[in-house]
């Protein structure tokens, strides 16, 4: 699926197209959150339970809070989370606290990495990363749709070539 | 079968000529066992006593008639298995008895060229050299050349990295060096003495121990703290004096030289279009004398420094030299932070500052030591907009610019509306400021 050669996305206007990440990497964080939250409530509560008695387990509600404010928390980095294509460049913002705005321009792209692990594989789920010369350029995406990781990876490497220029 | 021509080229090109290293490199290699023992009996000075107690004569001659060759041996073969050569357009290195390690070089990606001359190879009238290149070991510096070889070495390494025809890169030879500045040694034992850092590691050398020694009353604690801050003390006063000594600043064609130091000499060339980030550091007490110190980055350069002190007339003269066409902006053309900065970082706001002119991003921090970084825009990799939720309640953000040093260089505090602008403005000038810079071979 190609979405557009580089004049489609030419500078009309300079508002960048926004695209945000997939809600399956909300679901996939939400259950790993719930899931591992989830087992340590459980061990909390029957431990104290049975070794310093029945009201000490209700420890085990401290867990379950965390897990509550972690998903709201969840689903606010979640929306946070976005990239744009430009003609140019690739802008990444994201943050909700502490929000970043990346910039990097094609041609300072050095090496563009694919990674998926097992459990973000179950969730067909990839992660993008860019590496320019500078270490400090942190502009991941993660979680995409494998098949977008694939594209965005061909056509940045694409459009590095061609606007290619070193350190 | 489909290009038998290019199948012949490949073949019919007569191999590298491999050259191997000065022949007394393998004494450098012969300290290493020596160095062990050494480390060994200050890491343990009690069971070393011991030991030495049980040692006899015989022993000692066998363990002296054993360990003396195998070092020695060591070293001769270590030295016998490394060769280097120049191809067109690579610095091959071969090196390695049991496991074998190539590096091929390439010579357009050179940042810099260093070198050096520890005191006993001056003696011995050896040097190494080495090729910055981003990502290079310390294993890839081949050291010892003969005094006379590094020096031509480096010319025909330059000669072609700069675009040279092959047949000529030899007979170029070295290129003249116009003297840009040198430091007087008056000069810089003044901006020493005028320095914090020295005066604070020495307060701590003469003061911390003898608390200690109240404290404890334990003579290996008092020298095991004393020794440290002593060194401290000397390498940042009487060290940094020796290694700035004589700092020459030249010109050529192949690029910016730098040539210090009093006991190792140290020759760096920097071609032309490498310096990433030059920074002017002005500290407190240098303020009335009207000095400034100017560092730089070069991607994987360990040397940082480019003038150690000077007037800052002539240091911006030599900054225009090395970044040609940028002008250092002036204090007023740099514009401060709105006010309300203050609410996020109360008076050292004042020291922000920022102005962005056609070549270069400059930015200053620092209210006492003030630090003036400029970045040309086509060395620019990556822009960054970040705010945090105290920023964003008084309206300010901050952009930092990302080099290919690995240095990051902030602008903070800016009105926010002002940053999103910039950081738009700011990718659109990084890439288009590379159109105008100069080839990686900057003799064609």
């Amino acid at each position: 699926m190609e979405t557009g050669s580089p004049d489609d996305t030419q500078t009309t206007g300079n508002e960048p197209v926004w695209t945000g990440l997939p809600p399956r990497l909300l679901t996939m964080r939400r259950l790993l959150l719930v899931v591992w939250l989830g087992l340590l409530a459980l061990a909390l509560g029957l431990l104290l339970g049975l070794l310093a008695g029945p009201a000490w387990s209700a420890f085990a509600l401290l867990p379950l809070a965390l897990m509550a404010w972690g998903w709201v928390l969840l689903g606010r980095n979640w929306a946070s989370w976005r990239y744009a294509e430009r003609a140019d460049d690739l802008l990444i913002s994201r943050g909700v606290l502490w929000q970043e705005e990346t910039v990097v321009p094609y041609g300072r792209m050095q090496l563009v990495e694919v990674t998926s692990g097992p459990v973000e594989r179950h969730f067909r789920l990839a992660s993008v990363q860019l590496h320019t010369a500078a270490a400090a350029t942190d502009a991941t995406i993660p979680g995409l749709d494998p098949a977008e990781a694939e594209r965005l990876r061909d056509r940045l490497t694409e459009l590095g070539e061609a606007r290619s220029a070193g350190l | 079968m489909t290009a038998p021509g290019v199948d012949d080229a490949v073949q019919q090109k007569p191999p590298p000529t491999e050259r191997r290293l000065h022949p007394v490199t393998p004494l450098r290699r012969a300290w290493a066992p020596v160095a062990v023992l050494i480390g060994w009996a200050v890491h343990d000075p009690d069971q070393t006593q011991r030991q030495l107690a049980r040692l006899t004569t015989t022993t000692l001659l066998l363990a002296l008639a054993v360990l003396i060759p195998a070092a020695a041996l060591y070293g001769f073969l270590t030295w016998w298995f490394t060769h280097f050569s120049v191809t067109e357009s690579e610095l091959r290195i071969r090196t390695g008895l049991v496991f074998r390690r190539t590096a091929h070089i390439r010579l357009e990606r050179i940042q810099a060229v260093d070198v050096t001359q520890p005191l006993l190879a001056r003696v011995a009238g050896v040097a190494k050299l080495k090729l910055d290149v981003v990502g290079a070991d310390k294993k890839d510096e081949l050291a010892f050349l003969g005094e006379r070889e590094a020096r031509a070495l480096r010319a025909e390494l330059l000669a072609r990295a700069a675009g040279f025809a092959p047949e000529t890169a030899h007979e170029v030879g070295e290129a003249p060096a116009r003297e840009l500045l040198r430091t007087p040694p008056r000069d810089l034992a003044l901006s020493l003495v005028l320095t914090g850092a020295t005066w604070g590691t020495l307060a701590a050398a003469l003061v911390v121990p003898p608390l200690l020694w109240l404290a404890t009353h334990s003579v290996w604690s008092v020298l095991a703290t004393a020794l440290p801050l002593l060194g401290a003390a000397g390498a940042s006063s009487v060290g940094r004096f020796v290694s700035e000594y004589d700092w020459t600043v030249g010109e050529s064609p192949d690029g910016l030289r730098i040539d210090h130091g009093l006991l190792d000499r140290t020759h760096e060339t920097v071609p032309p279009g490498r310096v990433q980030t030059v920074r002017i550091v002005e500290p407190l007490l240098w303020r009335r004398r009207g000095w400034v110190r100017v560092e730089l980055d070069v991607a994987g350069s360990s040397n940082s420094v480019l003038v150690p002190v000077a007037p800052r007339a002539v240091a911006e003269a030599v900054v225009a030299r090395v970044l040609p066409g940028v002008v250092v902006p002036p204090l007023s053309a740099l514009s401060r932070p709105p006010r309300r900065a203050a609410r996020c970082l109360p008076l050292w706001w004042r020291g922000h500052g920022l102005a962005v002119t056609d070549a270069v991003f400059a930015a200053r921090q620092g209210l006492l030591r003030r630090s003036l970084a400029l970045v040309p825009h086509a060395k620019v990799q990556s822009v960054r907009l970040t705010q945090g939720p105290w920023e964003r309640l008084w309206r300010v953000a901050d952009v930092r610019v990302d080099t290919g040093a690995n240095k990051t260089v902030s602008a903070r505090l800016r009105d926010a509306q002002e940053a999103a602008e910039l950081l738009g403005a700011q990718a659109e000038r990084s890439r288009t400021g590379r159109e105008g810079a100069r080839p990686d071979r900057w003799m064609v």
